[in-house]
């Protein structure tokens, strides 16, 4: 279902892209702001999305994956439901704001760019967030968390994953009363 | 013709070419990796080819000078022997060293360096940062070692003079870049024939799917 779901979803997001191209030229320089526009529209680059840009400026897959994967401002896998920012810029990366960064990255087992299997969470590295006071910052789903610690790390991971589970029970007991 | 003088040595040499290159033509050793016989454009990213030339107050890499009249200059002084020492060990503190698994070994240019410059392959007081991929077999003709790899680039570059496109490229950035395939997955691809990308390889890092040893 899930499979079939995102298929759907890839499908519509390519069929944006296609018809967007065409308002652009097709010489190599057009290339950072085609990718640019993928990734304003729809958060993501996919797999296929390379692909079409490369057939459209007709120049080699690979290549295009080469400029793109250059630039941190470019994501290769859609965002999760809990987006996860940790900020890795001076005050921070003094406060210890990478090893915040690898809890969150071993407790979700994905890498920063990255997505979890079930779209629950991603995990982006940015660079300061402008409240280096409360360094080490992390930013989920737009709500500034300060002074990080591993044990918040936890803590807040288990928030989201005990509020699922009570949608999920609220949602079994609602349905057959429907 | 031009006259120059390299290391106390007179040399008569024909103009347009590279002094890296006159030299090496000449039976001078200086240490490289991303020197191509015979562009014009180098890309100078190795780092290794540094010569003092008088006038200059730098050592400059020679891949970078065209021979003129009344150069003179010196490939073997204490500064541009610590310039090439502190690359080449930069270089081996993300280089897995393996030589006894590693088809390029004893005609790996990394040995003839360390060899040349006397110093060792592991990097002494420079932490190892290697790469977690070890293998990338993506291609579906050649194998690429991330952690043999140097990113000298001439693979990129011999697959584009002999193709007219490069079906190789730089991937990502800084420690984590590497030499990628990445949608090149076609059967047609000219790469089952060609391995210019394998021959050209200072190292070993790009290897043949059919016979891992060849290089």
């Amino acid at each position: 279902m899930i499979q079939e779901n995102s298929l759907e979803e890839e499908k519509l997001i390519l069929d944006d892209i296609a018809s967007r191209l065409k308002a652009f030229g097709r010489e190599r320089e057009e290339l950072i702001p085609i990718l640019q526009m993928i990734q304003e529209r729809h958060a993501y680059i996919a797999e296929d999305a390379i692909k079409m840009a490369a057939e459209y400026l007709g120049i080699a897959i690979c290549e295009v994956y080469g400029v793109a994967t250059f630039y941190n401002q470019f994501r290769f896998h859609p965002p999760g439901k809990n987006h996860i920012k940790v900020c890795l810029g001076t005050a921070c990366h003094v406060r210890g704001g990478d090893i915040i960064l690898e809890n969150f990255e071993r407790k979700l087992e994905i890498r920063d760019g990255e997505t979890t299997p079930d779209r629950e969470f991603s995990i982006e590295r940015v660079a300061c967030v402008g409240c280096c006071a409360l360094a080490p910052v992390s930013v989920v789903n737009e709500t500034v968390q300060g002074h990080m610690a591993p044990s918040k790390v936890e803590g807040l991971i288990l928030g989201f994953k005990i509020e699922k589970e009570k949608a999920e029970r609220e949602k079994k007991k609602s349905e057959p009363a429907q | 013709m031009v006259t120059l003088i390299v290391n106390k040595q007179e040399l008569q040499v024909d103009e347009g070419k590279t002094l890296l290159q006159v030299c090496l033509d000449n039976g001078i050793y200086i240490p490289n990796l991303c020197h191509i016989h015979g562009t014009d454009n180098p890309s100078a990213s190795c780092r290794l080819c540094f010569v003092e030339i008088e006038g200059e107050d730098k050592p400059i890499p020679s891949c970078t000078v065209k021979v003129k009249d009344g150069i003179i200059a010196k490939t073997d002084t204490p500064s541009v022997r610590r310039l090439q020492r502190t690359a080449f060990k930069l270089l081996m503190s993300v280089h897995r060293v393996d030589c006894g698994h590693c088809p390029a070994n004893k005609k790996c240019e990394l040995q003839r360096i360390a060899k040349f410059l006397k110093v060792g392959l592991k990097p002494k007081y420079l932490e190892l940062r290697l790469k977690e991929t070890e293998v990338d077999e993506s291609h579906p003709f050649l194998d690429y070692y991330p952690n043999r790899c140097v990113l000298c680039g001439k693979c990129i570059a011999v697959c584009k003079d002999k193709h007219g496109r490069a079906f190789l490229t730089f991937a990502k950035r800084g420690l984590d870049t590497v030499v990628s395939s990445y949608g090149e997955t076609d059967a047609n691809l000219p790469c089952s024939k060609c391995f210019a990308c394998i021959r050209i390889c200072p190292v070993g890092a790009i290897t043949s799917k059919d016979s891992p040893r060849q290089t």
